[in-house]
């Protein structure tokens, strides 16, 4: 019997490979980063393989690390297979290279994914799939959901049968994110498909000392290369092997595959040749265009490597006069992107073989679609096939992007369609934080488990995290649904926030008669009134259905908050017809008891309400024939944007993106920074609201607000000139600023309401206590206000750095944040440490950023969080990779130096030009203060005046270089992932150079970007995904590690706990001239706490308190002063570590699903609380100097340093 | 001697009966408690609005920020069942009956009617010999009349007894308009006994801080005098058992509240500061003075100052507290 399931690829794939094998390496990287998730959460329930016995599952260091491991499991005799993408499968590729040498059966599932190149993209093409290329694996494509977890057990069947390894791969997020109604593979299917000889072959090939043998030996000029061709028969026969995989595979299923598939109309002149999900589409367009006459045709590329030449030309119809090969990935400079320089080749090869029926040589044309999951339409197929039809067709081409610089895109009718009437489709607009992408996930549950329709979910997410917008696409209809792109003619579009209208042309998509569903708090009778015209436009146009309920207000009647999931999703049902009414609401029901009901009853029971009083809030608006809306949808950006900012930025933060040409962008992947300014967000409900009187301007607010949301300034008086009538200002306090003003200003709409600033407030109003020096009010009222308050705040000049006590935190907080505004949660904590290093170094920094979040809130497009100061100076900042950040900065530190020597030894040779004094004076210049700094600058200006008009070699050479004669701070950012994993080992060889280097790690404890991953940063008990039953083993202790070195500056800071303690370690840190270490405890959403609470800054607190954290500093430079470099900084345990761990649920759910290993665990963590509290203890007391003095050495200093 | 009583239908072996509190956490103190010679034990209060609260929490906190961002869908790996039901609560209970063969009473610790029934079954089936309601409320609204009050501790009362067939027992505050009116009610509604009095725990604001307190404080001697004065006044009066706690620190306060009309003198506070070996050596003191003023059984001595026994009835009442407080001198 059939059985049918709604899931998505990742899944799919998983559920194969954990059946079919007995180990899995497993590191997290997107989009794969959820089939190791999954094995490692079956194995700890203990779900068993076909063998009856449950598989290991090792999370490693990196990808490298999983192929090491991968290839030694199998060498070792187990089934053994993995899971990446993109930069992972990089790091894999040399093992791969290993495991194809030995013919070592294994299959790598991949979900294809962009390489990092000019940016960085998590979303979907073959690009790194193809640099596997030469690895020796045999590849194989799947195109669905369907086929995912199909092809997972034909190449492990084949793998085994065959010897040679197997990648599997499907396109990132279009497959293995698409959630999709699939028939499941049986048990019996699968062991009917693996043989147990092959596997038994493979256990015998295995290195035993009871028979031994020897491999990876080096060879020789002699024999290497003949023992290279050895493998040949393997690879001849492997297509074979995987037809007859397949051939066995349709005869237990009824799914037919082939090696090369060809589908379309048997005397077609005109073909594609592609792989991946686009077939799907592909497929689906040349039906739609031969039913009304075309000749076209379609080759699906299933087993791409070994290539089967025969196989692919006996594919082919006899008729065919031209073949477009599509390639989803590019590689510049080449003669043709792979797939076609196979195709040429095998036609090349194939026809004069007398292979196949074809006669004549077809026209070949190559072209570029997709890349990182770029839409692949019916219209962009259509357009392939016109321009191959076409007197001088393109060879060579894009398509999908308009290239108005090399004008190698292809033209197409945007409006072409090959939608059905039969496929309903829907689209929501919802927030992250509503719910909207679970509710619509259930519904395609409901709708594929409950009803004979294949039903299709495909999400858009944001890459924003505080805020983040979703746009869900579904499909439900009664044959497969083959549609591999968005939705782009919806019969229902519902806008689960009313801020979106101000935002989105959500109704360009629905279709003629469409239905609207709004929620909103304005009623039927007057809402009308409230749209933006293009919106009524559309719906008088369309003659659209609209529908309005105030869902918030059932949902909050309800006890869910703002959690409008379930009640925007029985309006969807009782709207759609997809169910009838009554059974769909059941559905719900069911669905969410199976959903909630292991957090209990009472979460079953508000949502269950919720669905009961929905339909009666829904009310039908009756759309008038009249336009009377007076606004238009605003402008995505502010109207100070430059308007080149505007043109690109603007238009891709407006949603508009995919409509910018090539010119738009730089040709290096360049952008300017200091443009997250422009984007108003309005996220915060309501904001911090400054009360002068009460403040006593500790600065506590400014340092915590992850989003450089509010600032503080100390200015003369005079600058409160034309002030607007609201603007608050007040005396500064503090004696140095005797007579200045001083002036506490959030910024209204770029606050995300996190609450930090507020819980950090020590002051108290005296009359009532509950008010604090800023208090939370509604932002709707204060925005007009606020944003000309805001306006006029930035006006106000800055305060002179060189007048600035730095060491005091209410002093230091009137520097200017050079890092505002990114993207990250609300309430996120390692972004208050990166907005403190911009303020104290922002204006000479440069930063190298490993990948994971700060990379994302660091550097994604559109907008970019690091400015620049009034003179226009600020971070620079890259991200190369994910695990090279530590070696990349000190690329930038010896780059530097390097140059700084040059301008130095420049400066020296033109001492006759430019004389002694100015020579001298920016060659010893001390630069270890802010006054130092501003003086060497005026001096660098003044040589790079005397240099203008200068012709000679060397004045240009000075000039090109003059700049690094400031002094330059270098950093490296990233989080415990990048540090104390993947790039651990180059972070080491870093601290080791002695460098002046500066090293933050944001340390959350967990794989924060990829969702909530263990590292080994993360604590003994926490949850996490890979420790689903708390981790056993404690926390890497880094810092100690690094104090090894004796020549290491190392900090433990928690800015929650101590702010000042920050403060100092970073000045600290980066004033020593040599590598230093900064390990800040960030809070975050993965800690499982209530950030929305604004608890996150007390959490750290409580870190320290209970001992769980240790604040410290370990300055070399004390050593060489006869100190003891340790500072312990922390005061003895005042609560248990289980009172802190107890109070953030990565821990405490542990209690709550194994409660016994909750309790070993809480006990051995205090254990390991008290034995680090006593080591730190003893190592801080440990009298230095004299004789046996374990003197530290100190660091070989770096010259721009010194200076 | 006969040292035993009759509470909430059970016969004890003491009177003295250790109330919810901390020492009832760990079954090797409920041992011990035994040992001593405890004639019952309450164990701790499952807070049903804790769990409530704590589900909402695990559910906000595992949902917060999913289905939002590319590449992080999720924070948290799908552990499967949580134990949030208050399984832990349970096995307590069978555990500490597999332990002792003194009785075992669960308490349940609320404000509201929410989900108590379906957690007394879950008690009465987890082997609870008694369940007592320990029903805190403090009614700050304005609106809400004394009627109203009342009525929560009845409907809950009422609903709880419906739900099982193990003896009930309420612990009251002694913030009652009528204490005696609202005893005879919920005797009336069926409540197998009334603890008086639970003691809440008062708040307190740190200067420092300028924060309100919640620091627990053990009860002192004095405190004995509030439940003596309601057990005497309730003797006789209700068919309820009467349970006196709060202040009950020696053989005497015990002696005193079990002739004033207590059917067992429940024990927290001195157990905490002490130890729990000093339930025998209450006992022993007790036993002395029974011997001593020959007393053949704790049933002799029940009630034999309550208000109704005693020769002085209008002692109890009001009237005697001007007396009080004139006769009173500085030092």
């Amino acid at each position: 019997m059939k059985s049918f399931t709604t899931i998505d690829g990742n899944e799919a794939v998983a559920y194969v490979a954990y059946r079919c094998n007995e180990v899995m390496g497993i590191y997290p990287i997107t989009p794969s980063s959820n089939m190791g998730e999954w094995c490692d959460q079956w194995a700890s329930e203990g779900v068993k393989n076909l063998w009856g016995t449950i598989p290991s599952v090792v999370a490693m260091q990196s990808e490298g690390g999983a192929a090491g491991t991968v290839h030694g499991a199998l060498q070792t005799g187990a089934l053994t297979c993995t899971f990446t993408a993109s930069q992972g499968l990089l790091l894999k590729i040399p093992n791969m290279l290993k495991i194809a040498g030995e013919l070592t059966p294994t299959v790598f599932h991949i979900s294809a994914r962009a390489l990092a190149t000019h940016a960085l993209s998590i979303f979907g093409d073959h690009s790194d799939v193809m640099l596997a290329r030469t690895t020796g694996f045999a590849m194989l494509s799947s195109d669905s959901v369907q086929e995912a977890m199909d092809f997972a057990l034909i190449a492990q069947a084949a793998t085994l049968e065959s010897r040679v390894p197997f990648l599997h791969f499907f396109d990132g997020f279009r497959t293995s994110h698409e959630v999709s109604k699939i028939e499941l593979i049986s048990d019996d299917t699968m062991r009917a498909m693996i043989s147990e000889e092959a596997v038994i072959a493979h256990r015998q090939r295995a290195m035993n000392p009871d028979r031994p043998v020897l491999r990876g030996t080096a060879q020789n000029p002699d024999v290497f290369f003949q023992a290279r061709e050895a493998c040949n028969p393997y690879y001849l026969k492997c297509a074979d092997v995987t037809q007859r995989a397949m051939d066995k595979f349709r005869q237990l299923t009824g799914r037919e595959y082939k090696v090369f598939q060809y589908s379309g109309a048997p005397d077609a002149t005109d073909i594609v040749v592609l792989m991946g999900s686009a077939c799907e589409t592909a497929d689906e367009t040349v039906d739609f265009l031969n039913a009304q006459g075309g000749k076209y045709g379609v080759v699906r590329v299933r087993l791409y490597r070994p290539f089967d030449v025969k196989r692919f030309i006996e594919c082919l119809p006899p008729t065919v006069k031209t073949v477009s090969v599509l390639d989803r990935t590019k590689e510049p400079g080449a003669g043709g992107e792979p797939l076609y320089l196979d195709v040429v080749a095998a036609l090349v090869e194939g026809l004069p073989e007398g292979y196949g029926q074809l006669k004549a040589m077809p026209r070949v044309l190559g072209g570029r679609y997709g890349l990182s999951s770029k839409e692949f339409t019916p219209a962009m197929l259509k357009g392939v096939f016109d321009n191959a039809r076409s007197a001088q067709p393109k060879n060579h081409f894009s398509v999908g992007i308009e290239d108005d610089v090399t004008h190698f895109s292809l033209p197409y009718d945007p409006d072409f369609s090959t939608e059905g009437e039969k496929v309903v489709r829907a689209m929501f607009y919802g927030l992250g934080s509503d719910g909207t992408v679970g509710a619509n996930k259930n519904s395609i549950k409901i709708i594929g488990e409950s009803t004979g329709n294949y039903a299709q979910g495909y999400f858009v997410y944001d890459s924003k995290k505080a805020g983040a917008v979703t746009v869900s696409h579904l499909r439900f209809g009664p044959t497969p649904i083959r549609a591999t792109y968005l939705v782009n003619r919806a019969n229902f579009v519902a806008c689960h926030q009313p801020v979106f209208l101000e935002r989105y042309d959500m109704l360009q998509p629905l279709v003629p008669g469409g239905t609207f569903l709004l929620n909103t708090p304005f009623g039927a009778d007057e809402i009308w009134d409230r749209l933006p015209r293009p919106m009524q436009l559309q719906m008088v146009n369309k003659k659209a259905k609209f529908f309005v309920i105030d869902a918030i207000k059932v949902a909050r009647a309800s006890g869910m908050g703002s959690r409008i999931n379930t009640v925007m999703q029985t309006c969807f049902f009782a709207l759609s017809g997809v169910l009838p009414r009554d059974q769909a609401i059941e559905q719900i029901k069911y669905t969410i008891k199976k959903t909630y009901g292991r957090k209990g009853e009472d979460v079953v029971r508000k949502n269950i309400e919720a669905v009961e009083h929905t339909l009666t809030h829904l009310h039908e608006v009756k759309v008038p024939a009249q336009i009377t809306s007076g606004f238009d949808i605003p402008d995505p950006f502010t109207a100070d944007a430059p308007s080149r900012i505007k043109e690109t930025l603007g238009k891709i933060y407006g949603g508009q993106g995919d409509s910018l040409p090539v010119s738009a962008f730089p040709c290096d992947g360049t952008f300017p920074t200091a443009t997250t300014q422009y984007e108003k967000r309005n996220l915060a409900l309501e904001i911090p609201v400054w009360d002068p009187k009460t403040c006593i301007q500790c600065g506590k607010c400014t340092v915590v607000c992850p989003h450089g949301a509010i600032r503080m300034k100390v200015y003369d008086a005079a600058a409160l000139d034309g002030a607007p009538a609201t603007f608050k200002s007040c005396d500064a306090r503090a004696p140095e600023w005797k007579g200045m003003k001083y002036t506490i200003q959030v910024a209204p709409e770029d606050c995300t309401g996190c609450v930090l600033c507020v819980d950090a407030c020590p002051a108290k109003n005296k009359t009532e206590v509950k008010l604090k020096a800023i208090n939370m009010r509604p932002q709707a009222p204060l925005r007009l206000p606020e944003r000309e308050n805001w306006g006029f705040f930035l006006k106000i000049p800055d305060l002179d750095r060189r007048k600035i006590k730095v060491t005091q935190l209410r002093q230091q907080q009137v520097m200017r944040p050079l890092f505002e505004f990114s993207g990250a949660c609300a309430g996120c904590g390692e972004t208050p440490y990166i907005k403190l290093l911009s303020q104290l170094f922002g204006d000479r920094a440069v930063i190298a950023n490993a990948t994971g979040c700060s990379s994302i809130y660091g550097g994604n497009l559109p907008t970019t969080p690091y400015c620049v100061n009034h003179e226009g100076r600020g971070p620079t900042w890259n991200n190369s990779l994910f695990e090279d950040c530590a070696e990349f900065g000190l690329g930038f530190r010896v780059s530097i130096d390097k140059q700084r020597e040059f301008a130095c030894e420049l400066l020296r040779r033109m001492t006759p030009t430019l004389g002694d004094d100015l020579v001298n004076a920016i060659i010893t210049a001390d630069q270890t203060m802010e006054s130092g700094i501003y003086d060497q600058r005026e001096r660098v200006a003044a040589l790079k005046q005397k240099l203008q008009g200068n012709s000679s070699s060397e004045a240009r050479m000075l000039l090109s270089v003059a700049d690094n004669l400031v002094r330059r701070s270098v950093w490296m950012l990233g989080g415990d992932g990048w540090a104390y994993d993947i790039g651990y080992g180059g972070l080491d060889h870093v601290l080791a150079s002695g460098r002046d280097v500066n090293v933050l790690v944001l340390d959350t404890e967990v794989y924060s970007n990829t969702g909530g991953q263990m590292s080994k940063a993360t604590p003994r008990g926490a949850v996490a995904k890979f420790a689903a039953g708390g981790k056993p083993l404690a926390k890497k202790d880094m810092g100690l590690i690094a104090m090894t070195y004796g020549t290491v500056y190392v900090a433990s800071v928690a800015m929650g706990a101590k702010d000042e303690h920050t403060l100092r370690a970073f000045i600290e840190a980066e004033s020593y001239p040599g590598p230093s270490l900064i390990i800040a405890y960030s809070h975050c959403i993965a800690h499982g706490i209530n950030l929305d609470a604004g608890i996150g800054m007390r959490q750290q607190k409580s870190a320290v308190e209970s001992g769980q954290w240790l604040l410290y500093r370990f300055d070399p430079r004390r050593a060489a002063a006869g100190e003891n470099p340790l500072q312990l900084d922390s005061q003895a345990a005042k609560t248990r570590i289980a009172d802190f761990l107890m109070s953030e649920n990565r821990f405490k759910m542990l209690t709550k699903s194994k409660p016994e290993d909750a309790k070993r665990f809480f006990e051995m963590a205090q254990k390991d609380a008290e034995a680090r509290w006593q080591l730190y203890t003893y190592m801080a007391a440990r009298k230095l100097g004299g004789n046996g003095t374990p003197a530290a050495p100190a660091p070989a200093p770096a010259p721009a340093a010194k200076a | 001697m006969d040292f035993s009583t009759t509470y909430l239908g059970l016969k004890l072996r003491s009177p003295l009966v250790l109330s919810a509190c901390p020492l009832t956490q760990e079954v090797d103190d409920i041992k011990r408690a035994e040992d001593s010679g405890a004639g019952a034990i309450v164990l701790p209060s499952m807070f049903e609005e804790q769990l409530r609260q704590e589900r909402a929490e695990l559910d906000a906190a595992l949902e917060q920020g999913t289905q939002s961002f590319s590449e992080a869908l999720s924070y948290f790996p799908d552990v499967g069942e949580f134990r949030l039901g208050g399984e832990d609560y349970l096995e307590h209970i069978a555990a500490a009956k597999a332990a002792t063969k003194i009785p075992v009473i669960a308490s349940l610790n609320g404000a509201s009617l929410g989900g108590w029934t379906d957690f007394a079954k879950k008690i009465q089936t987890a082997g609870a010999d008694a369940l007592e309601l320990n029903i805190y409320y403090i009614p700050t609204d304005p609106d809400l009349t004394s009627a109203d009050v009342e009525k929560t501790y009845l409907d809950i009362l009422k609903a709880v007894k419906q739900a099982v067939t193990i003896p009930v027992a309420v612990k009251l505050s002694p913030f009652f308009s009528s204490m005696a009116n609202v005893a005879r009610e919920l005797d009336r509604a069926g409540a197998d006994g009334l603890v008086l009095f639970n003691r809440f725990y008062q708040p307190d604001i740190d200067l420092e801080t300028l924060e309100v307190e919640h620091s627990l404080l053990l009860s002192t001697p004095q405190a004995r005098r509030l439940p003596l004065r309601w057990v005497a006044i309730l003797h006789g009066r209700v068919k309820a058992s009467l349970a006196a706690t709060s202040g009950i620190h020696t053989a005497s306060d015990a002696l005193k509240v079990l002739m004033a009309g207590a059917d067992v003198a429940m024990l927290c506070s001195v157990l905490l500061r002490k130890g729990l070996p000093q339930i025998a050596a209450i006992e022993k003191e007790m036993r002395q003075w029974m011997e001593q003023h020959e007393y053949d059984s704790i049933e002799q001595l029940k009630g034999s100052l309550s208000q109704k026994n005693c020769p002085d009835p209008a002692a109890f009442e009001r009237a005697q507290y001007m007396r009080v407080i004139s006769s009173w001198r500085p030092a």
